[in-house]
């Protein structure tokens, strides 16, 4: 068999995946490669394809054209058996509202056909690892939202996945229980796991993931590292400008000094290499308030998306 | 639409299993009322009732009853497991989904709750039958017969309220499938009275349900009665059982994979 060859360097390898819904192309023929012991982001707005991408990968869903392979398995043909090698947090809990903790995990297994002393010792690997030690016995409704979160984490390592797959991991996380997950999934790339992730916080692409593929409406417009895709899509430096009179200052001289402005709302954002000429400007007009910093993932996703609103 | 026939494996136990654990959680208060509603049903019914009705069918009405309450209540028990449950476990708590994300497939996690439900219809027989016994309500050993039976008729409902419930879109949706499906059936196959009185074309139509073969069945067994064409009750069971199997593969097929 190819396979252990071909999967050797990729994850997953996708060519013309398509998922089209009552004629309406949701992905878009897609190419993705995707090294293993990568963590690659998937970025993108509401109703980009992300999730649907995730759900072909996982064989959850047929693609309407196009070829996939995941863990060199050829999807959705033989889905069930990538799926014994991979784990899954998904966008929404569906933890076990009925079981403990420690219950979650056993019947969890038991879908992966694992029971016995080797399961027990990896129960207890994966709770340590996800700071749960102590909960082993609590019911699930006793939990907080950042230890279901990590609880899910622990459920899908159960069966030890060389590929994992996060679905808006840290969505709705306070701050300190999203870096406690960031650190874990650090951790685990160390370990050499692929993951796969979506979201929507822009640094948390930023700081996990090796490479970023930013999609809307179906297809990918841009894959990179984040440093590349600032890099290759983007000025290098942002001046905000708000104050009174913007509107003004926007329409007669922003656009002398940089390469590109945009007003939205109550800000001017300009895009430039350099900025000695627009900051000099701005000097002389004390009515106007600005922020200069280095452009940022946000900036690219929102120059290659839009701001439109997608609801 | 994937028409492809079930693939069917072992891999249904971790499904059963699970439903089983929870069950077990809750058992207290689920083991009193299977206990204490049939006792209720047949002193109320049987003598209450049974004073007016006397005999039925050569029989007290007591005994005649205590054969069509443990068909109705399979059936009950089977549809509203893989109606609401099983809704629930789909919908609203994504259990399927986190199977779904193992090496699970929608056939396995139909054939899991399909007998889950089964045997749910036996938990809840077994004591009916028990309390019946108690009563001496029951002719001989054969009556121990029944609790197969039960589980092939409780697997054949469970089916058939599972392709219901790949409509569903809530819980409000199961109030047609039990007026129009199940209400129906619980009164005219044979459950609680002889359809002899009724018009013709209502006695040919309830050859049609599958509660009145299940019926046919467990009543000769219970009373010692003469079973009349076992193999034809049987198979119209087990052919509900598989269509239904079937048809929820198909749908459920369509609605998760979607």
């Amino acid at each position: 068999m190819p396979q252990a060859a071909s999967y050797g360097r990729n994850a997953v390898c996708a060519r013309g995946l398509s998922k089209i819904y009552n004629g309406t192309p949701v992905v878009d023929g897609i190419a993705l490669t995707i090294p293993t012991g990568l963590c690659f982001g998937l970025l993108g707005p509401n109703g980009a394809g992300k999730t649907t991408t995730l759900r072909m990968l996982l064989g959850a869903t047929d693609p309407s054209g196009g070829t996939l392979e995941v863990l060199g398995h050829p999807v959705p043909a033989q889905a069930r058996e990538m799926r014994a090698r991979v784990g899954v947090v998904p966008q929404q809990d569906n933890l076990d509202p009925d079981f403990s903790v420690i219950e979650n995990l056993r019947v969890y297994a038991s879908y992966f056909g694992l029971s016995g002393p080797a399961l027990e010792r990896r129960i207890e690997e994966v709770l340590h690892f996800a700071e749960l030690d102590y909960k082993a016995r609590a019911g699930i409704n006793t939990l907080s939202g950042g230890m279901k979160r990590r609880l899910t984490l622990a459920r899908a390592l159960i069966n030890d996945p060389e590929l994992l797959i996060l679905d808006e991991p840290t969505t709705g996380l306070d701050p300190q229980a999203r870096q406690m997950l960031w650190q874990r999934l650090r951790t685990l790339m160390a370990q050499g796991k692929t993951l796969i992730l979506t979201t929507h916080y822009m640094e948390e692409a930023e700081r996990l993931c090796q490479r970023i593929a930013v999609m809307d409406h179906g297809r990918i417009l841009a894959e990179d590292s984040p440093a590349g895709l600032i890099e290759r899509h983007i000025e290098p430096q942002v001046v905000e400008v708000y104050g009174s009179d913007v509107q003004t200052w926007f329409n007669s001289h922003a656009r002398t000094h940089v390469e590109r402005a945009e007003h939205i709302g109550e800000t001017v954002f300009c895009y430039a290499h350099d900025t000695r000429a627009l900051l000099d400007d701005l000097a002389t007009r004390p009515q106007l308030r600005y922020i200069h910093r280095p452009a940022n993932l946000e900036d690219v996703f929102l120059k290659l998306t839009g701001r439109d609103l997608r609801d | 639409m994937n028409h492809s026939l079930p693939i069917l494996s072992l891999r249904w136990i971790p499904v059963w299993r699970r439903n089983f654990l929870v069950w077990r959680k809750l058992l207290g208060p689920s083991m009193v009322g299977n206990f204490i509603e049939p006792l209720l049903y047949l002193l109320a019914l049987g003598f209450g009732l049974g004073v007016f009705v006397g005999e039925m069918q050569g029989m007290p009405y007591s005994v005649f009853l205590a054969s069509g309450l443990v068909c109705a209540s399979a059936m009950n028990t089977a549809t509203f497991e893989s109606l609401f449950s099983a809704y629930t476990r789909m919908a609203h708590q994504q259990t399927w989904g986190g199977m779904l994300a193992a090496p699970l497939m929608v056939d396995d996690i139909v054939l899991g709750e399909m007998l889950w439900s089964g045997t749910k219809s036996l938990i809840s027989v077994a004591p009916i039958l028990a309390v019946a016994a108690a009563m001496g309500l029951v002719h001989d050993a054969n009556t121990l017969w029944v609790l197969p039976l039960i589980l092939l008729a409780g697997a054949s409902f469970a089916a058939l309220a599972l392709c219901v419930t790949a409509f569903a879109r809530s819980y409000d949706f199961f109030v047609y499938y039990f007026t129009l499906v199940i209400t129906p059936m619980f009164l005219l196959s044979g459950t609680f009275f002889p359809l002899d009185a009724m018009p013709k074309a209502v006695q040919w139509g309830a050859q049609v349900l599958p509660l009145t073969h299940a019926v046919e069945l467990v009543r000769p067994l219970m009373t010692g009665a003469p079973l009349k064409a076992p193999l034809l009750h049987l198979a119209v069971l087990t052919l509900y059982g598989a269509a239904g199997l079937y048809l929820a593969c198909i749908l459920l097929r369509r609605r998760l994979k979607a």
